[in-house]
């Protein structure tokens, strides 16, 4: 308990104290997973709508193998990203290695399954009840997947949050692609980790707080206008 | 407007946003991978922004365990490497991938112990000694595990001390698999002894109930290297911004600003780099 | 909408129905039905539950495929030219927009512009009475209102032909009045109408002609007033006398 004491202690004096590392470790973190999510939500939300609506042979094969994708252990994509990025690998030349720009190349291979598992699902019951109707006003396919896709808007918000929220809180995958460098890619989660290793533990959970208050802050946002949108349109 | 156009152009707000992630910074710099024991010791927090102020050259750490960090530089993933297993290293060297092998700099080990010190060994100063009696008391022992410089080092010292591991391993010998940080971590909350470097002990806050029972042994000293990776087997390497760094470290200046990092007071660096 | 239209040269009407048949889970339930379907009168097609009205009028629509046989429209459509026939189904479904988003997404897939498809959805709107609700949720409105805003939708696509399943099925007694007279002015301005019930009073006030099913099959086709005056078969009399078929 005395530990957790001084943690959140410590967390009240980070975020008073505006420590501008802190600052810039904080809008790393945000940065590189605001940009993963997007890129994930550019590919999973249309490829989420695509297997819903379309039929296909393989096409439970594909759905399983995408809810699978689901539990894909974050550091196991650390390393295979690592092993693509590396000079000893096919995407070597890139240079991106120990940068910003792998960890959100990371993260969205990570999160991209979230959003298009989710989609698929909240697409396939919209579907259901939609199909009959947008066939008889002849909609194509592509047609209906965007139209679904925007109908479902509040619930594709929540997945969109919620990969997000892996995002952030991911370490494994960051840590490896990224390498904690100071001031270059050091985020939230692998500075915890840092602390976490050099014993300094008040320190490493205070800076989980702040990290976790951010992200609820952001969640509390988001659930606002999703509440006024879903009042307006039913 | 309604639907789809809205839905693009609220994406294309926030890609382009969220799309101002620091680019690789156009500013020198050079990538080197060292251990988590040396970063932790934060000598590389000590050094790095002399350097910078001194030539503009922004210096990189990626810190890993030893073989993590070999093998980084093997694949061409960095510039130089900063380690401390000399063995592995001059393999290395000796392999081709690495050139101009330098000696830095030595720190040393401590042997850490709870106050209680069930084995008997504190204040001596023979370290192979107290490794036999450790294993005779089967006393709780942590180990890193994890095949870096410290725990290449340690099982040299079960070597010399004519223990063989793999049959008097048992309960009291605990592998952590993991950096010096939390092997710490885990020997302070199992009162356990462990065998760790001056550098990252010194910095480390969790000690509960251990302290230092053995040091000063020269077997204890650990020795640190630092070479170019293979420019003629990665053509991309920056061997000039490389080679600054390196010769910059070696130098009379370099081996002054080492000597003058200190944790409460204490030096934890002796730099030892020899001309040429 | 223009009178006489029905004699256009470019007639979807009639409609030849040949040899229909449609299976599923291993039972018949269209057996070798054979149609034509001219424009003009109302056609109500009538029976129990279970008969397969429902069913042959979503193969006439394009939604189902026939198991054999064929429906062959008088002209042969373009491949998204189902806006020249349109669908009110039972229960109306609606977009998470506004009432005249809604009958104007209609439009846009029948390729309407902009600006047309604003005012064309609006002017079916104010012909249907939801001139008020233009702004409104459609999912959030009452079922009558919904139902009220599919016919508009439907109604803003100018179809030939529009069919009806169940329509008033789920609405209470105020509801299917509005929804009737809707219907019938719809076919007064000159669209076909096709609609399936099996509720007699709306086959009583709407059809011109009866089209009764059973099991699959037409047992009868007669004009209205003959039919229920004299049905000219037993399971159509008993279905009219309230027995259970």
């Amino acid at each position: 308990m005395g530990t957790i004491g001084l943690a959140l202690g410590q967390a009240a004096e980070l975020i008073a104290g505006f420590d501008p590392r802190l600052v810039q470790i904080v809008g790393l973190s945000f940065r590189v997973s605001l940009s993963a999510v997007v890129i994930a939500a550019l590919i999973g939300l249309p490829l989420g709508a695509a297997i819903a609506v379309a039929r296909f042979p393989g096409r439970q094969t594909v759905i399983v193998v995408l809810n699978a994708l689901l539990g894909l252990p974050s550091v196991v994509v650390g390393l295979l990203v690592y092993l693509l990025l590396s000079r000893a690998g096919p995407l070597g030349p890139m240079g991106i290695l120990f940068t910003p720009m792998a960890m959100v190349f990371a993260q969205a291979i990570l999160v991209t399954p979230i959003i298009a598992a989710f989609t698929r699902q909240s697409v396939e019951d919209a579907w259901r009840e939609y199909e009959e109707q947008l066939n008889s006003l002849g909609a194509g396919p592509v047609q209906a997947a965007l139209t679904l896709l925007w109908d479902c808007r509040f619930s594709l918000l929540t997945t969109v949050l919620g990969g997000f929220g892996r995002a952030v809180a991911e370490v494994g995958a960051v840590m490896i692609v990224g390498g904690n460098i100071d001031g270059v890619t050091r985020v939230m989660t692998t500075a915890i980790a840092l602390e976490t290793s050099k014993g300094d533990l008040p320190l490493a959970l205070g800076l989980g707080i702040v990290l976790i208050s951010l992200v609820l802050a952001l969640n509390a946002a988001a659930h606002l206008i999703n509440e006024a949108a879903q009042r307006r349109y039913g | 407007m309604n639907g789809i156009p809205r839905l693009l152009l609220v994406w294309g707000l926030i890609a382009a946003h969220a799309a101002a992630i620091p680019a690789v910074a156009q500013d020198k710099f050079i990538t080197v991978a060292s251990t988590t024991s040396t970063e932790q010791s934060g000598l590389f927090g000590y050094l790095l922004p002399i350097y910078a102020k001194k030539t503009g050259v922004q210096v990189r750490v990626v810190a890993l365990g030893t073989g993590q960090a070999l093998d980084v530089g093997r694949r061409g993933d960095a510039d130089v490497l900063f380690v401390h297993d000399k063995p592995a290293e001059e393999k290395f060297v000796a392999d081709g991938f690495g050139v101009g092998r330098r000696e830095v700099m030595y720190n040393d080990f401590v042997l850490i112990g709870p106050k209680g010190d069930p084995a008997m060994v504190a204040r001596g100063r023979d370290i192979v000694a107290a490794f036999r009696k450790i294993q005779a008391a089967q006393a709780a022992f942590v180990s890193r595990g994890d095949k870096s410089g410290t725990h290449a080092a340690e099982l040299r010292l079960w070597k010399d001390a004519g223990i063989d591991l793999a049959s008097a391993r048992g309960p009291w010998y605990r592998e952590t698999g993991s950096g010096m940080g939390p092997a710490l971590n885990t020997a302070s909350s199992m009162n356990a002894y462990i065998f760790a470097d001056r550098g990252t002990w010194l910095s480390f806050r969790n000690r509960g109930d251990l302290a230092v029972v053995v040091e000063g042994d020269t077997r204890l000293f650990n020795q640190y290297g630092v070479m170019l990776v293979n420019p003629a087997r990665h053509p991309h390497v920056k061997k000039d911004l490389g080679q600054a760094f390196i010769d910059w470290i070696v130098s009379e200046e370099g081996q002054r600003v080492i000597a003058g990092y200190k944790i409460g007071g204490e030096q934890l660096f002796y730099p030892n780099a020899r001309r040429g | 909408m223009v009178e006489g239209r029905m004699k256009a040269p470019s007639s979807l009407l009639p409609l030849r129905i040949e040899d229909v048949c449609f299976e599923a889970g291993g039972r018949r339930i269209i057996d070798r039905i054979s149609l034509e379907i001219e424009a003009g009168a109302r056609s109500v097609i009538l029976g129990p539950n279970g008969a397969g009205k429902s069913v042959l009028m979503r193969i006439c629509h394009g939604l189902l495929a026939p198991t054999s046989g064929r429906v062959i429209w008088n002209l042969s459509q373009p491949a998204n030219g189902r806006h020249r026939q349109a669908m009110v189904f039972q229960r109306p479904v609606m977009l998470r927009r506004s009432a005249l988003a809604n009958v104007a997404y209609g439009l846009k897939l029948a390729g309407v512009e902009r600006h047309e498809r604003q005012a064309r959805a609006q002017r079916a709107l104010d012909g249907l009475g939801l001139a008020h609700l233009a702004g409104r949720s459609a999912r959030v409105l009452s079922g009558g209102e919904q139902q009220r805003l599919a016919l508009a939708r439907a109604w803003a696509l100018e179809p030939e032909v529009l069919f009806l399943d169940e329509p008033t099925a789920n609405l209470d007694p105020g509801a299917t009045r509005e929804i009737e007279t809707a219907i019938a002015n719809i076919g007064a301005a000159g669209t076909k109408i096709i609609m399936v019930t099996h509720d007699l009073g709306a086959a009583k006030r709407l059809a011109d002609e009866i089209i009764f099913l059973h099991d699959g099959r037409v047992l009868e086709r007669a004009g209205a007033g003959r039919f229920f005056r004299g049905p000219g078969s037993r399971e159509a009399a008993a279905f009219i006398q309230g027995e259970l078929l």
